[in-house]
């Protein structure tokens, strides 16, 4: 039908084919039961090694930080990851050496905070296979799966060293002939996002850009949703306009507040700086970093405890006020 | 006369260069700074676009990520991806401003990697949205000091299309037509491009600077346009307003 008109030579980590996607769609569970559980045992369950694993948010902003501690906790290995809208979440995941492979549309990077060190130093050590994506055309990929197709066009990412090192196709259009990039379907075997607000049976709302996250939580075969605050199905079938994830696409459900810490959760609380800035600090010096994360993440049981050791309640309540553009300390 | 940085006078002339009412997407940092700063004077009605789903926020404080909670702050949407980057797709998006680690006379943009991809000297965040940007939007836009390692011959890495190897090359390559790079503002210079060759040239030169400092910070010949005229300088409310609502915090200024 199409004639490839050029390709890409970098690879394809997952097998873009619709209909063994659809096989397994068939059998994914549709009932309405109670997915309430830990972060541990959702990890422990649904990320396995060698995974395609994505996380929802962008980077410092509604991400599932405690899913990404507790994969390195439980020190998953040879997973695959989507670089995608990725910057602490690729931090935590760097650090504990996780995965080996990476569709890359930006990593390394905490955007205008600087680079990471740590991650910095993994991405050069020739321990990761790497594929050249763009932002939207990994959303793309995204919503190909999605949709339950098994590619989709867009006209960013020709002519471009990007598309060299990407899996992307070029083809003409049959009706105008103009060229267009395909861009294959991606279905992640796993995907944590963070939400506001979900039921015990997975139904999730979400408040403030979505990024890619509608997307993204279609195109996974299991998906760990955590949320700020478990509310009754009752309120989600009051408001359904509301629900941005229904349940039967997800698997397990986390009741984790301050869950996206130390990233900002629009509307709950703004990311916290001075700590991500001593993360970078601490990469800075490999003795160090380790020691750091011995101390935060394997040394502590749970997110809660990380939290506590972070400044607890008592910074949590300033982020809380930082959000709200509420001045804490005196003037006016 | 006012006294002003090399960031302030690259922001300030960054903002001039956006009309009232035009749609721009933008990043973190100096883009975003130079967006806030064309709101703040003359062009109240520009229309911001953050990559990650904010549209039309009136920004309470510079954003430190392109999703944090101000990049939609009083907006008319909290969006998503997708559909920021397809308006952009559709044509109705006026100008993407960029940075870049690397540029060549083309315009073209290297984020990725310092040497050969497979073995690479230095390795660099990506593309993020820039490419896509770059793409669909009408014009590019791109801030950077200049120096002869940023400014090079030619980019390890063509990340993120410019002209790539000249005229019509965008077109061939199945980009949209009539999109490409407009301006890059830099330290010493405004530079655009020259409509036939598509290489880059001098249009406007920041007070303080000659024409010899900025060929010599450039490593590839300058073409210069016919009338090169002098960068009029920060006027006392542009430096008052980005200093004091702009980047109260000196985050950006200050660097």
């Amino acid at each position: 039908m199409f004639e490839v008109v050029a390709q890409g030579e970098g690879p394809l980590f997952r097998d873009p084919d619709a209909d063994k996607a659809r096989e397994f769609f068939r059998h994914k569970k549709r009932s309405l039961v109670n997915k309430v559980t830990s972060v541990k045992e959702a990890v422990d369950l649904f990320v396995h090694d060698e995974d395609y694993l994505s996380i929802g948010g962008l980077g410092t902003n509604r991400i599932p930080t405690a899913v990404c501690h507790e994969i390195v906790r439980q020190k998953k290995k040879n997973l695959i990851i989507a670089g995608h809208t990725s910057t602490h979440d690729f931090q935590i995941l760097a650090a504990g050496e996780v995965f080996n492979r990476c569709d890359i549309a930006y990593i390394i990077g905490l955007e205008a905070r600087g680079l990471s060190p740590n991650a910095w130093r993994y991405m050069e050590s020739g321990k990761v296979q790497c594929c050249e994506w763009t932002n939207y055309s990994l959303a793309l990929r995204f919503k190909a799966a999605a949709m339950g197709i098994s590619f989709l066009p867009g006209r960013s990412v020709m002519g471009t060293d990007t598309f060299k090192h990407s899996a992307a196709k070029v083809v003409q259009c049959p009706y105008t002939g103009q060229l267009y990039c395909l861009f294959p379907a991606l279905w992640p075997d796993v995907s944590a996002i963070h939400v506001h607000e979900a039921d015990i049976y997975g139904n999730a709302r979400l408040k403030g850009i979505t990024v890619a996250d509608l997307e993204l939580a279609r195109a996974s075969k299991h998906l760990i949703v955590t949320c700020e605050r478990l509310i009754r199905n009752e309120e989600i079938r009051n408001d359904p306009s509301s629900t941005a994830i229904p349940y039967y696409l997800v698997d397990a459900v986390c009741e984790v507040p301050y869950g996206s810490y130390p990233g900002n959760m629009p509307y709950e609380y703004f990311s916290d700086e001075e700590h991500l800035k001593l993360w970078m600090e601490m990469e800075k010096n490999p003795e160090k970093f380790k020691k750091f994360l011995d101390q935060y993440i394997y040394g502590t049981k749970d997110f809660n405890e990380y939290l506590e050791l972070c400044g607890g309640i008592q910074r949590l309540n300033e982020l809380r006020a930082q959000e709200h553009l509420i001045e804490l300390n005196g003037k006016e | 006369m006012t006294d002003y940085n090399t960031m302030e006078m690259m922001i300030i002339a960054a903002a001039r260069n956006l009309e009232d009412g035009a749609t721009v997407g933008v990043g973190t940092g100096a883009p975003c700074a130079a967006s806030m700063l064309a709101q703040k004077t003359h062009a109240p009605k520009l229309v911001i676009m953050f990559e990650a789903g904010g549209i039309s926020p009136l920004l309470p404080t510079m954003p430190i990520s392109v999703g944090d909670s101000r990049t939609f702050y009083k907006g008319v949407m909290a969006s998503g991806m997708c559909d920021i980057m397809e308006t952009a797709q559709r044509g109705m998006v006026d100008y993407t401003f960029l940075g870049g680690a690397q540029i060549d006379m083309y315009g073209n943009l290297n984020s990725t990697v310092i040497g050969d991809w497979h073995r690479p000297k230095v390795r660099f965040p990506g593309s993020g949205g820039a490419n896509d940007f770059a793409s669909f939007c009408w014009r590019i836009m791109v801030i950077t000091p200049q120096d002869r390692k940023r400014f090079v011959e030619k980019v390890s890495f063509i990340t993120t299309p410019g002209y790539l190897d000249g005229p019509g090359a965008r077109e061939r390559a199945g980009l949209p037509a009539h999109t490409g790079p407009y301006k890059v503002i830099t330290n010493m210079a405004i530079l655009g491009y020259d409509e036939k060759t598509r290489r880059m040239r001098v249009e406007s030169i920041h007070q303080g600077y000659t024409i010899e400092q900025v060929q010599e910070n450039c490593g590839f010949p300058l073409l210069k346009a016919q009338q090169i005229i002098k960068t009029p300088l920060p006027t006392k409310d542009e430096l008052e307003i980005l200093r004091n609502q702009v980047d109260p915090n000196r985050y950006i200024i200050g660097r």
